[in-house]
């Protein structure tokens, strides 16, 4: 998941795809910094989060400084400047999941991880966030791991759900 | 692509609609999806297919029950069947064409009389994948009778007549907007969809993305037309994954059909859509941020004026509207816009999407009339409060908003009568709360949630945030004093005053709400050191030795 050496052969540290489609959208718009944020979201996507090698290339690419890059970056929740865990549990503690228990949930993954905001577990499987609005407040409190979504939780469902992510990796397969 | 062709496409999918007996339309919204809305359609397919029934077993959009999910709607019966599962698919199947499995059955009575729906039509009706059931049900009509039959002029008219007036939160009138744009000089302009809803307890934006993509993208493809637009931006959070898959192969659709690109409908009009998606920054629903962000620089807004529609992306006019807003645009133009203006109050017309959460019985996504009162959404739609609770308030316009109470529930739902009970319309988040929600605890909810949210680029936003919050947080904590209390109205009225954007200008309006109906709670916690409804934990001071 950690990728950031250059590869001889494209010079970027980025896979072909992402290159070409790099390439691309850079020569979009009337500012070429204007391809900035989707830039680092994709590249986020590849290497798992925006590290050093991830703001040299991207400033190189668009022609800014890396202090620019890093200044843009810095401002959006959703970019990393370090890797999560395999696993990204996202726990809505907003107003409708708040009502409901959303941080006893939280609490509940904390505990059990032994983790708290922001933390990653020794063995890199899962990471742990406090988020704001998650737009799933019909089914309060809500969580989203990567891009799935679990809702309507109580604290008893958390042991379940960890269950389910860790026997998707190589050593839970056991 | 003409009426005459349009109609074909309709009778095709009419046709093979009219082949099955029967059909069973399956939620896949996310709050159904979270649930295995998937593979209860399998199954559900796999069991007709056994049982040698000839049903038709479709995908669709939001059926706005959420609480009940994962849900599915029978056809033609028109029953709702809640609380499906992968182990009740061969009763459901069995049951077609009698009455419902026990205990499935939604009683829809009150849920259904008091909405109507114009954003929502499709939602939950077709399958939000294809274009050509958007077709069916009356699709791009709306832009087809625009580019054929009407100039720009008459479009921008339209939705003046309508009286729509823009459903982000701040009700500023469609039509005027769409007119300033309409008139600058012309050139390079640009459409931009706002669908970076990040009020909390709001998700109406989501749900029409997710149900009915086809919808947004044709109020886009007019808003375009009626401003001489080319190029369009949709600008969608990345905590949606689902509406920003459905938007990527909603554009594929429309492209292949024809709606999007060069000489739409055979005619010089050309337009294309790109969708940029947000990295997680509340600020960027407001205009000036979220062209600041598609820009690429640090989403913070910038004063104004000059205001988009004169100098909006790479300086250029730029029309910006949020999901909902377009998502009225194409009825409108297909029925015309006095037809829009039958329904509602006198300067709030047509319908509103809530997002109903919070201690709510029935949580749901609804649509409802203009000139609704609270009550009959609360009490009507929402069920009320759950047993053994008594109400006390509904929260609306996420933090921005504020707390209405229980003894102003028959005020009727506009612009004009929400922020005179000192809330506003908001995006449409309303988070219904009872007996046991400590007001002075919400309160500090939404200063906190201002204080993170706050892009620090005017001083009386980002400091004077932290301040409310610190003070909110003495209170709850029965430490503070009735000069604090003080302080903090005072605060209220410097940042409101002098904040460079919404965020800040408004972020004093939970505190201001909740003093004004709520006040005696505040001075339980200052005076008494209690919390009446018993969430706040009191921090009682060491007495030094």
């Amino acid at each position: 998941m950690t990728k950031n050496e250059t590869s001889p052969e494209t010079m970027s540290i980025f896979s072909p795809a992402l290159s070409a489609r790099f390439d691309k959208l850079v020569g979009k718009y009337p500012l070429r910094r204007s391809a900035l944020v989707p830039m680092l979201l994709y590249a986020q996507d590849e290497v798992g989060y925006i590290s050093d090698a991830v703001v040299a290339e991207v400033a190189a690419r668009i022609g800014i400084t890396e202090l620019d890059v890093r200044s843009v970056a810095s401002y959006y929740s959703m970019l990393r400047f370090k890797p999560a865990g395999k696993f990204n549990v996202q726990v809505c503690t907003n107003i409708a999941c708040m009502l409901r228990g959303g941080y006893e949930i939280f609490d509940t993954f904390s505990e059990k991880l032994g983790i708290g905001h922001k933390g990653v577990t020794a063995d890199g499987v899962f990471s742990l966030e406090e988020v704001e609005c998650i737009g799933a407040c019909c089914w309060a409190p809500a969580i989203q791991v990567n891009y799935n979504f679990h809702d309507e939780l109580k604290p008893e469902n958390v042991d379940g759900i960890l269950a389910e992510y860790r026997a998707k990796t190589p050593e839970g397969g056991r | 692509m003409n009426l005459e062709e349009l109609n074909q496409i309709a009778d095709a999918v009419r046709a093979e609609n009219g082949k099955y007996d029967y059909a069973v339309n399956v939620c896949q919204g996310t709050g159904c999806l979270a649930q295995h809305a998937d593979q209860i359609q399998a199954a559900i397919g796999a069991s007709a297919a056994a049982a040698g029934k000839n049903v038709q077993v479709r995908r669709v959009g939001c059926l706005g029950f959420c609480a009940a999910g994962p849900l599915a709607q029978l056809e033609p019966e028109g029953h709702l069947l809640k609380g499906l599962s992968v182990a009740r698919a061969d009763e459901v199947v069995s049951s077609l064409g009698g009455s419902p499995p026990p205990g499935l059955q939604c009683e829809l009575s009150e849920l259904v009389e008091k909405q109507v729906q114009v954003v929502l039509e499709n939602s939950g009706k077709i399958d939000p994948e294809k274009i050509d059931e958007y077709i069916e049900r009356d699709g791009y009509q709306g832009l087809v009778k625009a580019l054929t039959e009407l100039r720009p002029v008459d479009v921008v008219q339209q939705i003046t007549e309508s009286g729509l007036r823009g459903r982000g939160g701040g009700g500023y009138p469609t039509g005027l907007k769409w007119g300033m744009v309409a008139k600058a000089a012309p050139g390079q302009k640009y459409v931009i969809c706002n669908g970076d809803e990040g009020d909390p307890g709001a998700f109406m934006d989501r749900s029409v993305l997710e149900s009915d993509p086809q919808r947004v993208i044709e109020g886009m493809a007019i808003a375009a037309y009626a401003v001489g637009a080319s190029k369009g931006y949709i600008y969608v959070r990345a905590e949606y994954p689902l509406a920003v898959s459905r938007l990527t192969s909603g554009l594929r659709e429309a492209r292949r059909r024809g709606f999007l690109g060069n000489n739409i409908c055979g005619t010089p009009f050309d337009f294309d859509i790109e969708i940029r998606i947000g990295a997680g920054a509340f600020v960027c629903g407001e205009e000036t941020a979220l062209i600041a962000s598609i820009e690429g620089l640090r989403g913070v807004p910038r004063v104004r004026p000059p205001y988009p529609a004169s100098a909006g992306l790479w300086g250029k006019p730029t029309l910006i509207n949020n999901v909902e807003t377009f998502a009225n645009v194409p009825p409108i133009l297909r029925k015309g816009g006095a037809w829009f203006a039958k329904v509602g109050t006198a300067k709030s017309k047509g319908t509103k999407v809530f997002a109903l959460s919070g201690k709510i019985r029935n949580t749901a996504l609804i649509e409802v009339p203009m000139g609704i009162t609270l009550r009959e959404i609360v009490e009507g739609i929402g069920g009320g409060v759950p047993e053994g609770h008594s109400f006390k308030a509904v929260q609306t316009g996420g933090p921005s908003g504020g707390c209405i109470p229980a003894e102003l529930m028959d005020i009727e739902v506009s612009y004009e009568s929400l922020i005179q009970a000192g809330s506003m319309m908001g995006s449409g988040g309303m988070i219904v709360m009872d007996d046991s929600s400590c007001m002075v605890n919400v309160a500090k909810f939404f200063m906190e949630f201002c204080m993170t949210e706050s892009c620090g680029k005017c001083i009386p936003c980002r400091a004077g945030t932290v301040q409310m919050f610190e003070l909110l947080a003495k209170i709850c904590e029965g430490r503070a004093t009735m000069d604090d209390l003080d302080l903090l109205i005072d605060l209220c009225s410097t940042v409101k005053e002098a904040s460079l954007c919404g965020l800040g200008q408004t972020a004093p309006n939970p505190v201001l709400s909740t003093l004004r109906y709520f006040k005696q709670e505040y001075i339980e916690h200052i005076q008494n050191k209690r919390c009446p409804a018993g969430v706040c934990t009191i921090k009682h001071e060491e007495v030094p030795a």
